[in-house]
């Protein structure tokens, strides 16, 4: 599929401090979005993912490097027309209602007033804002002001969204209703660019991830790819048997009560802990498999990074 | 459209700001406080209420401008509010652009209230209208004009106090200014009166706003100077916004 976002050698670098020091954040950072993907941004705190998303958003400018959105540079008018973006904790005019900061956003894209009415609501609804219609700005909530986000991007139905951290600042249940609509957005033909640090939330929706660390992409790929299905070590609870027997078979992770948790790395093992278990009249509670996760592999490459 | 979608959201932003209604009901205060000045006057009475009634609406008027104005494009920036909306098609000049007429005209609609009392004040007093305070007033709202266009300049690269104490030296740099003329004329001809004159090209001379004298003590002006006033003003603000937009395009939002 063709690629509506192309970053080639990124550089960025900083002026920091009273008697300025240059400190490189961005240190080549390439990398390609196809259509009608869900892409994964990952990277620690401070890895540049944010800076990267500045400059493809025309916000800072690139020492080098080159940027296409749509095949637009990034500060064109035109390649914004269709981007939406969700900044990291958004902050928004306070002193205007949920209604008229829409309302306002709408305007830039030069909606017609028929237009404009029915976006609103159809985008209020979609976040489940409705009620906070008419209320400033300045009385939300942290994940109000997320769902408020989340429209202002929707706003001009764009075929290309960014969303900096949007699980953040959320709870469980407003979570797991934004990864609907992430998903849903998806359904809908539209490229999802959601650069984040919560592993599990990629894992679960993002078809391709990207790695950042230190300013560099270091890994990138579909997940299958990333991820191997190989079981990685077996989490075995158990009870009833003296910690010292099983000294042998696996490594004691934490123990509450009677209860162990058992790390057991070697498939011979397990057999040889269920027989000691049964001999000793023990109890085995769960056993659980653990392939590699997306973690696994990004505390690996952010350790060797 | 992109620039009137900024400004009217500047506007709503500025007139919902609460500085600008503790300065207006100042203003107020001043202005009705010309009256009872002019009660302890010996002369002419009139005289007192227009002078000390034009420079309260000028003096707020300017005090509005800075204290809203270098804020603007600052609160944009440490708020972030600026992430969204220039990740939008807009360019970074419609912004500033957008801005800076917002707050005129918030500051439009604060003269036009002051003048409205100034004018009552003085009806009530003569009971006959001059047009040429009208005039004045238009003077004083084309230099808030200019003022505003620093203070936004000047908003673009530094923090809201410092923008302050900037654009409040320009303004009374640019009342100051014509001292220079004399100084011109008690230096020798020679390198120090050249330098002069050419800082005396460079400063602003906010003086050309000020018609505040001839019209109270009811002198003749030029119609031309009226004209090379208002142009000046057109003038010196474009090149004003220029250098604003200019800085502004080359901006990192960190």
């Amino acid at each position: 599929m063709a690629a509506v976002l192309k970053i080639e050698n990124l550089f960025k670098s900083f002026k920091v401090g009273f008697i300025p020091k240059k400190r490189e954040i961005l240190k080549g950072v390439s990398l390609s979005v196809a259509a009608g993907e869900i892409f994964g941004y990952l990277g620690p705190n401070g890895a540049g993912k944010t800076t990267t998303l500045k400059c493809v958003l025309g916000l800072i400018f690139p020492d080098r490097g080159k940027i296409e959105i749509f095949g637009h540079p990034p500060l064109s008018a035109k390649g914004k027309e269709h981007v939406g973006y969700l900044p990291e904790n958004p902050y928004f005019y306070d002193y205007l209602t949920a209604a008229e900061f829409l309302d306002f956003y709408a305007r830039l894209f030069g909606l017609s007033k028929k237009d404009k009415v029915d976006k609103i609501a159809t985008l209020l609804r979609l976040v489940g804002m409705e009620k906070a219609r008419d209320l400033q700005l300045r009385k939300f909530s942290r994940g109000m002001l997320q769902r408020v986000g989340l429209a202002q991007a929707l706003i001009n139905d764009p075929a290309l969204l960014f969303f900096d951290e949007p699980l953040g600042g959320l709870d469980p249940l407003g979570r797991k209703e934004l990864r609907d609509i992430i998903v849903r957005l998806k359904q809908e033909g539209k490229t999802i660019f959601l650069s984040s640090h919560i592993l599990q939330d990629i894992e679960m929706i993002c078809d391709r991830v990207a790695i950042i660390v230190g300013g560099r992409v270091i890994s990138q790929g579909s997940l299958q790819s990333l991820i191997s299905e190989r079981v990685l070590f077996t989490e075995v609870t158990l009870s009833g048997i003296d910690p010292a027997d099983l000294v042998d078979l696996g490594e004691p992770v934490s123990t509450l009560g009677d209860r162990i948790l058992l790390k057991v790395f070697q498939e011979d093992n397990i057999e040889n802990l269920m027989a000691l278990v049964h001999e000793r009249r023990g109890r085995i509670h769960s056993l659980v498999p653990r392939t590699e996760t997306l973690e696994d592999i990004f505390v690996e490459m952010v350790r060797q990074g | 459209m992109k620039i009137r979608a900024i400004a009217l959201n500047t506007f709503k932003e500025t007139i919902r700001d609460r500085i600008l209604y503790l300065l207006f009901f100042f203003a107020a205060i001043a202005l009705g406080f010309s009256r009872l000045l002019a009660v302890l006057t010996v002369g002419d009475r009139v005289k007192i209420i227009k002078d000390v009634g034009l420079a309260s609406i000028s003096i707020f008027g300017v005090l509005m401008a800075i204290l809203i104005g270098t804020g603007l494009v600052y609160k944009e920036i440490d708020k972030k509010t600026i992430y969204t909306l220039l990740a939008k098609p807009i360019r970074r000049w419609q912004f500033l652009l957008g801005k800076f007429f917002g707050l005129v005209l918030t500051l439009f609609i604060m003269t036009l209230a002051m003048g409205l009392i100034f004018v009552i004040i003085v009806l009530l007093h003569t009971g006959k209208l001059d047009g040429r305070m009208l005039l004045a007033i238009l003077f004083i709202f084309l230099e808030l004009i200019l003022i505003t266009a620093v203070a936004i300049l000047f908003s673009c690269f530094s923090t809201p106090i410092l923008s302050s104490i900037f654009t409040l030296s320009f303004y009374l740099i640019g009342h100051l200014s014509w001292g220079l003329e004399t100084l011109i004329q008690k230096t020798r001809p020679g390198t120090g009166r050249l330098a002069l004159r050419g800082l005396s090209a460079i400063l602003p001379d906010l003086e050309n706003f000020n018609f505040k004298t001839e019209i109270v003590h009811g002198l003749a002006i030029d119609p031309r100077f009226y004209l090379f006033s208002a142009l000046y003003g057109l003038v010196y603000t474009l090149f004003i916004l220029a250098l604003a937009v200019l800085i502004f395009k080359k901006r990192d939002f960190i």
